[in-house]
């Protein structure tokens, strides 16, 4: 039994900054190549639903959401193909509470259709482990039962550890797990493209 | 570490804050506030949902220590903890061991040899839930301690304000009621005020003591004898409940406090026109507020109380995923990769947290 006095103000709060600093180890996708990337992935996906009519984007906090929109934004320059989109936020579904719950902060999903019966496709960045698609899909079957869910992503980096595999992909690239794929967009990082970096302590 | 090309800036995520516990909310900041209002937000949501359970929190235990009768608030943290997927020990006062002579210490050391993650507690003593804090290791929250605060409260009513007028700031807020003894009025003052709200108290004087003015410094407060004049221009009007077992303490008849106090439609015009009307519970139909009023569109009773979950969840939510690292960032210091939020992660399955 812990008996002793515990040395704490009334109410704690540390600021968290972030300190961290990458180093730039190539260019894998430029501005130009990331739009002609969405532009492609868009023509798949409606060539491949066989119907639009309860086709709906649900992008994954946060690069997803941009890249969502842009999608969709594509869609309507293809037959004036009208897609609505959600934003889900998985944090609270992810299984790693202690490790990222406490710095990450809570961002709102925003679903605004009904998904019982829809034909989803979730958007993110970057396919790495599989386990933020896991948690999506948790946050999505919370909502309701869609008919079909899919999965979109920009990049597909492999290192697996779920049973989770993305149909629409705009690169497979090779990498270490030392690594880390970066993906800015300008509607969140001012700049756009995609490199893969390291870490410097 | 071999370096390739240049240094890059990373992103600067945005700032958050970790509350060990949560005691009080005037030692906090408007960021602060704002922060613990904003991650509300999401929960709110989840009240919205066909499926309202999540397993954020699975295998969690929060105990709930009412030393002090509660049905609505002990129910609100029960079932935020249950919506979290944590489980819940509960203590009522009545059935428990306070009756048979064991110390508040002693009750708070057997609870926690029981290893909850989380003690939410009420007592009436002032000061009790920061006293037992300080002993023990596990996070605390505070839900009503005698007449000193209540900080979920506090929250969950600002976030109705929020949510009904767009903003939370530059507000004039009326008070009613009995002052003296709530914990609701200080911890909702200590909480608007720092974001520029303007307070005026009013009810019977022996409820509304001058000194309640200087209890917030720099937070203009006055102290008003008249409800019609109290009223006046108010964006937020603050019920509190009046204590029946109370109304014969100071010389006040009900019929009196009907007859000076009571908020009816015709008092209630003298406020903004879009004034909301505020009430923790429970409510004394007919004594300190109109069933009119209470059910009246200006009313947000009911959204407080739906608020309320939500600011529970988001609170537990914050000390548990919190403390689940142990007193410093661990995260932070071995080895930080990138995170595309605010975050610091170490492991695999976070470096790219978009992943």
């Amino acid at each position: 039994m812990f008996q002793g006095r515990i040395d704490r103000a009334t109410a704690t709060n540390d600021t968290i900054t972030r300190p961290m600093r990458i180093v730039e180890k190539a260019q894998l996708m430029s501005a130009e190549e990331i739009d002609r990337t969405l532009q492609r992935l868009a023509h798949e996906i409606v060539e491949k639903s066989g119907g639009t009519k309860h086709l709906a984007l649900v992008g994954i906090v946060r690069r997803g959401v941009p890249l969502a929109e842009r999608i969709a934004q594509a869609m309507r320059g293809i037959d004036g193909v009208d897609v609505p989109v959600g934003i889900l936020d998985i944090t609270l579904y992810r299984d790693d509470l202690s490790k990222v719950a406490p710095q990450a902060v809570l961002r709102s999903s925003d679903i605004p259709f009904g998904v019982d019966n829809m034909d989803l496709v979730l958007v993110d960045d970057v396919l790495y482990t599989g386990r933020t698609i896991r948690a999506a899909m948790n946050g999505i079957f919370d909502l309701g039962r869609p008919k079909r869910v899919r999965l979109c992503v920009l990049i597909d980096r492999g290192h697996r550890e779920m049973p989770i595999e993305a149909q629409y992909i705009g690169r497979q690239v090779q990498t270490s797990d030392t690594e880390i794929i970066e993906v800015r967009l300008r509607e969140i990082d001012k700049e756009e493209r995609v490199m893969r970096v390291d870490r410097v302590e | 570490m071999k370096v390739f090309g240049t240094l890059l800036e990373s992103p600067v995520g945005k700032l958050t804050y970790r509350f060990r516990d949560l005691l009080a909310l005037e030692p906090l900041t408007a960021d602060e506030l704002g922060f613990l209002l904003d991650q509300s937000k999401p929960f709110q949501e989840i009240q919205k949902h066909p499926l309202k359970k999540l397993a954020t929190l699975r295998g969690k235990t929060v105990a709930l220590a009412f030393f002090e009768n509660s049905t609505r608030t002990r129910i609100s943290f029960g079932t935020a903890a249950a919506r979290l997927g944590a489980d819940t020990m509960n203590l009522q006062a009545e059935a428990s061991s306070i009756k048979k002579g064991e110390t508040l210490l002693d009750t708070a050391f057997n609870l926690n040899a029981m290893k909850p993650d989380c003690l939410v507690m009420r007592h009436s003593a002032s000061g009790a839930a920061d006293y037992v804090a300080r002993h023990l290791d596990i996070p605390v929250v505070n839900a009503g301690d005698g007449t000193h605060e209540h900080p979920s409260q506090g929250l969950l009513d600002a976030l109705t304000i929020r949510d009904r007028l767009g903003t939370i700031e530059n507000l004039n807020v009326t008070i009613l009621g009995d002052l003296l003894h709530s914990r609701v009025a200080r911890s909702n003052i200590h909480l608007l005020g720092k974001f520029g709200c303007r307070f005026t108290l009013c009810g019977p004087s022996i409820w509304v003591p001058r000194e309640l003015e200087k209890i917030a410094p720099g937070v203009p407060i006055r102290c008003v004898y008249k409800m019609e004049e109290a009223l006046e221009d108010a964006h937020v009007v603050l019920m509190l409940r009046v204590q029946t077992e109370r109304l014969d303490d100071p010389p006040l008849s009900a019929n009196d406090y009907i007859l000076l106090y009571q908020l009816n439609a015709e008092r209630l015009k003298r406020a903004h026109r879009d004034a909301i009307v505020l009430h923790p519970g429970p409510i004394n139909r007919g004594i300190e507020i109109t069933p009119e009023v209470a059910d009246g569109g200006q009313s947000c009773v009911l959204e407080q109380v739906t608020n309320g979950v939500a600011v529970r969840m988001a609170i537990l939510y914050l000390v548990i995923a919190g403390a689940s690292e142990g007193g410093a960032h661990p995260a932070l210091e071995a080895n930080p990769s990138r995170s595309e939020e605010s975050g610091h992660k170490k492991t695999k399955e976070s470096a790219n947290a978009g992943d």
